[in-house]
């Protein structure tokens, strides 16, 4: 047993580890130092919590954590990094279960009959923002699982007067929420029940209505979730190192959303609310010119005459699994002595930091691999730009037609370099259902086709 | 299909209509390729070469042009060699239709359907075909080498132990293909190269290339719907004569490059510019042929005037590198016609329709214009009201004041009502608030994965509220919930902190 001053001290401990932990993931070189600070946090916190006072039923609770540990082991051995979104939304959902869990816990504890006055009132607020926030993350989370694993449609599900219906719903569960406040002893249950019900509804109709493309923001936002479950059941539970932590990842995840929202030009609001707004604003612009295709072989004739070479991938990449041959690409480029980097655009892929992942998988030095302002200066002097399953993020129209339905939004600027090849399975258009002019340009080529079959293509006439 | 390519009558004209290079692509094309003996030798490609790329050889010109459905030339057809053609042949060759009415009536005679490769349109689409562009590259390049043969020194600037060498000052008049050619090769070459258009549009591409943008200061664009200059104003000319002037005092080498499809090229050079010239300058004028950009040019000649300027009116071809570059042109339009398979002549293609100069007999010539490049709108001034500024940040502030105010408010209605336990936890809150907000914002971008994985981990956190919730007793329904919470938390964290160190492996240099 420890005493719970020990007990604060060793969670002050743990809440420097975590922050440090998060600090440590600004470079490459100290994140690993940060994983292993994290590691040592989470070990602290729990086994204070266990040694503390008042801490019963240690047995069940090794068991709960040895099967637990045999299936996250299990799990983070066998997932592929193409599927890194999936599992980070379904561990999303886990914390929103949890954070529900422990608020009706929390609610059944024979001390909450005890407390009284406001003190009785406050807790339980803390008891019905608790549920709610998890019962919304946890349900949401597994609709975007659902979406990027493509066992659900990644449309987005519109229909009129949902804002309405989602305000109305909300409305319910503040009307539930002080009749649930107002009930004597656990007598409220009932309440707290339904309102983790509307909550649920809420999360799922929420995603429901943001498109496959939207997904990063929702990633992110959920994760910010998350963090607001934790910290609303350390709350709950009077307990600082919960929400310490909460806070951490809540503003983390908020972060990374606002980072993704600023990269495709989009309010927060609207991408959370769903769909694409309110659309194009005036006629599209007429494409002027012709879509030019080009062989693999003659990619590989371009490839070998130029002498620098920026790769530009996208979500085609991830699916396709191209990311090996696309490094057996670079290996057989610089071998000729060409310079040749990778240039990603924030929001590429399905997850912040996607392509990065991905391209680190397939054993790709990262000091090749650029940020979009870095590569947008370099290509100008590029000879081939190589853009592999990415659409809107290349797409001149965001710069210069007003009439976009992706104008502002920041844009890798490939066809600015001499020459571009579009890698893609057809003409079909982007996420965003805007016709891209890149492809007419003059100095864009076309090559139709899966990513993974192409590049090795292009691979076998490079050897 | 029979693609014939004869030896070039004109004993002068060096190039040929194939390469081994483009023979290969013809042949994958779809088409049997025949060339006469010999075609090739004065671009220094053999007759081994062709056949080993797959081609026939035939021995005179009868047998080649009674063999072929499509003859590729370079040179026009001369009448000897229209009267060998039969009905339906195909020629692609230059032609000059506007030039040559006599030639075009003789080849509808013959029912021949001559393209004439100069009449190409200047259109996007059909770039990879203009072989004037291809040409004008060439004769770029080469003004250059040519100038910096007769030029006593060398172009580019030197510090030498013998001495200080000022780099050579080249000026380029006429910024279209060969003019940015030249640019091109000049700047690479090490010279202060600065060239002169009167299409103020071209400006960009000539900074772009390297050289400096000379103008004159009177409002007037050269531009035109066809792509080429137009003829300009009195005005304007007389302040290009006096800029002219002002340059060939202080230049090296002026290479001149303007012409007008159909007419005589504009003479832009005149004696007293070529009088203030220093000795040892050079001219060269890829305009000799169609009459000269300097009134002192002798068309096919080299010679230095009697103050030491030398003045250039002859260019070797590089036959080799045009002979390669005028068969891909001609590769590129019989691919656009559908290969030997689907050979067609649609003359609904704006392509073909324009080039295709007699067609079943008829003169297809002139055709309808065509506007090239639509004219750019022009860019709005954006006005920058100086006050707008100073407006916002002061409402910048006043947002500011008014939020913190909210904040400050809200702050003290909690204090009013809350515990001091729940205040206690409330500042805590807030300050871990602040520190992740800091804390984050220094993530490498490339690393989000690995943050959203590891805050996954670390959210798991929330175990914490089911540890202290279990009791002994398993069939209490509080420690069968807390037992559920605690094992998909643990799930968090060991799968969390393990898929992130699992990422963070493979990130290497």
């Amino acid at each position: 047993m420890i005493s719970s001053q020990i007990q604060t001290a060793a969670y002050l401990f743990a809440a420097i580890l975590f922050i440090l932990s998060l600090g440590g993931l600004s470079s490459q070189e100290s994140a690993k130092r940060g994983v292993l600070f994290g590691i040592i946090g989470m070990a602290i916190a729990i086994l204070s919590t266990i040694l503390g006072e008042g801490v019963a039923g240690q047995a069940y609770i090794i068991v709960a954590i040895a099967i637990a540990s045999l299936i996250g082991i299990i799990v983070a051995r066998k997932v592929e990094m193409t599927s890194m979104p999936q599992l980070v939304a379904i561990l999303h959902s886990f914390v929103g279960l949890a954070a529900v869990l422990v608020g009706f816990g929390s609610y059944l504890d024979p001390e909450t009959a005890l407390l009284e006055g406001s003190a009785h009132t406050i807790h339980l607020v803390e008891v019905v923002i608790g549920v709610f926030i998890g019962a919304v993350t946890f349900t949401g989370s597994i609709i975007a699982w659902g979406k990027l694993e493509g066992k659900i449609m990644s449309k987005p599900l519109v229909y009129k007067g949902r804002h309405a219906v989602n305000i109305i719903l909300v409305l319910i569960s503040i009307y539930l929420g002080v009749l649930f406040a107002g009930a004597p002893g656990v007598e409220g249950l009932i309440y707290l029940a339904i309102i983790a019900g509307i909550a649920s509804f809420i999360g799922i109709m929420l995603v429901m209505a943001i498109g496959g493309a939207d997904m990063p923001v929702v990633v992110s936002m959920l994760n910010s979730y998350s963090g607001w479950a934790a910290a609303a059941a350390g709350f709950m539970l009077g307990n600082d190192l919960l929400i310490v932590t909460g806070a951490l990842v809540g503003s983390s995840g908020a972060i990374l959303s606002i980072i993704m929202c600023d990269a495709m030009n989009r309010s927060f609001i609207s991408v959370i609310f769903g769909g694409f707004g309110s659309g194009p604003t005036g006629e599209a612009k007429e494409m002027e010119g012709e879509v030019t295709s080009a062989t693999h072989e003659e990619v590989a004739e371009m490839l070998k005459e130029a002498e620098s070479v920026i790769i530009v991938p996208g979500y085609g990449m991830a699916v396709a699994k191209a990311q090996y041959p696309v490094h057996d690409l670079v290996d057989l480029l610089q071998k000729e002595g060409k310079t040749v980097c990778f240039g990603i655009h924030p929001v590429a892929g399905r997850l912040p930091g996607h392509m990065n992942v991905l391209l680190a998988e397939a054993n790709v030095p990262y000091d090749i691999v650029f940020e979009m302002e870095e590569v947008n200066a370099d290509l100008p002097k590029t000879d081939v730009v190589m853009v592999i399953g990415a659409n809107d993020i290349v797409n001149p129209g965001a710069e210069d037609d007003e009439s976009s339905a992706i104008y502002g939004m920041p844009v890798i600027q490939v066809w600015n370099a001499k020459k571009v090849i579009v890698m893609k399975r057809s003409m079909a258009a982007g996420y965003a259902g805007v016709e891209n002019p890149l492809f007419y340009k003059d100095n864009a080529d076309m090559l139709y086709g899966d990513a993974k079959e192409s590049v090795d293509k292009i691979n076998a006439f490079l050897r | 299909m029979k693609v014939g390519i004869p030896s070039e009558v004109e004993q002068q004209e060096l190039r040929v209509a194939a390469t081994p290079k483009t023979v290969l692509r013809l042949i994958k094309q779809g088409f049997e390729v025949y060339i006469q003996k010999g075609a090739g030798i004065r671009a220094n490609y053999s007759d081994a070469a062709f056949i080993e790329s797959g081609a026939s050889i035939l021995g005179t010109a009868e047998e080649l042009y009674k063999t072929s459905d499509v003859i590729l030339k370079v040179l026009a057809p001369s009448e000897a060699e229209i009267d060998l053609m039969h009905e339906g042949t195909v020629t692609l060759s230059y032609l000059w239709p506007a030039q040559n009415p006599a030639l075009l009536e003789k080849l509808a005679a013959k029912k021949v359907n001559a393209i004439a490769m100069d009449a190409i349109p200047r259109i996007s689409r059909a770039q990879k075909m203009d072989v004037l562009s291809s040409m004008a590259n060439i004769a770029g390049y080469r003004s250059v080498i040519e100038s910096a043969n007769y030029f006593g020194r060398f172009l580019n600037g030197q510090i030498t132990a013998a001495g200080k060498v000022d780099p050579a000052k080249v000026l380029v008049i006429g910024a279209g293909v060969a003019g940015l050619a030249a640019i091109g090769t000049a700047n690479s070459l090490g010279a202060i190269v600065r060239a002169f258009d009167t299409r103020k549009e071209v400006a960009e591409q000539i900074q772009s290339m390297g050289a400096k943008f000379l103008t004159v200061e009177i409002e007037e664009d050269g531009a035109t719907a066809s792509g080429y200059s137009k003829e300009m104003s009195q005005a304007f000319i007389d302040a290009e004569m006096a800029l002219f002037k002002e340059q060939a005092a202080d230049v090296d080498i002026i290479i001149t490059t303007a012409q007008i499809p159909g007419r005589d090229a504009p003479k832009l050079i005149l004696a007293d510019h070529v009088a203030v010239m220093k000795p040892g300058s050079v001219i060269v004028d890829l305009a000799a042929s169609s009459g000269g950009n300097c009134v002192l040019t002798k068309n096919n000649e080299v010679y230095t005037t009697d103050n030491g300027v030398t003045i250039v009116g002859k260019l070797s071809q590089l036959p080799s590198q045009a002979s390669q570059l005028y068969g891909n042109n001609l590769c590129h339009l019989l691919d656009d016609m559908g290969k030997a398979e689907g050979f067609n002549i649609n003359m609904e293609d704006d392509v073909v329709k324009r080039a295709m100069v007699t067609f079943n007999g008829a003169i297809n010539w002139p055709p309808e214009p065509l506007p090239v490049s639509p004219p750019k709108p022009k860019a709005v001034e954006k006005v920058v009201d100086p006050n707008a500024a100073k407006k916002a940040a002061k409402s910048k502030a006043a947002s500011l004041f008014l939020s913190l105010a909210g904040i400050g408010a809200f702050l003290f209605l909690l204090g009013l009502v809350a515990p001091s336990d729940f205040m206690g936890h409330f500042t805590v809150f807030v300050l871990a608030v602040f520190v992740g907000w800091q804390v984050i914002w220094n993530v490498s971008h490339s690393l989000h994965t690995p943050l959203m994985a590891v805050t996954n981990a670390i959210s798991g956190i929330i175990i914490i509220g089911g540890l202290l919730q279990t009791t002994n007793d398993i069939s209490d329904p509080i420690t069968i919930i807390a037992f559920a919470a605690i094992l998909v938390a643990s799930i968090n964290i060991v799968g969390g902190f393990l898929v992130t160190h699992r990422m963070l492996k493979m990130f290497r240099k």
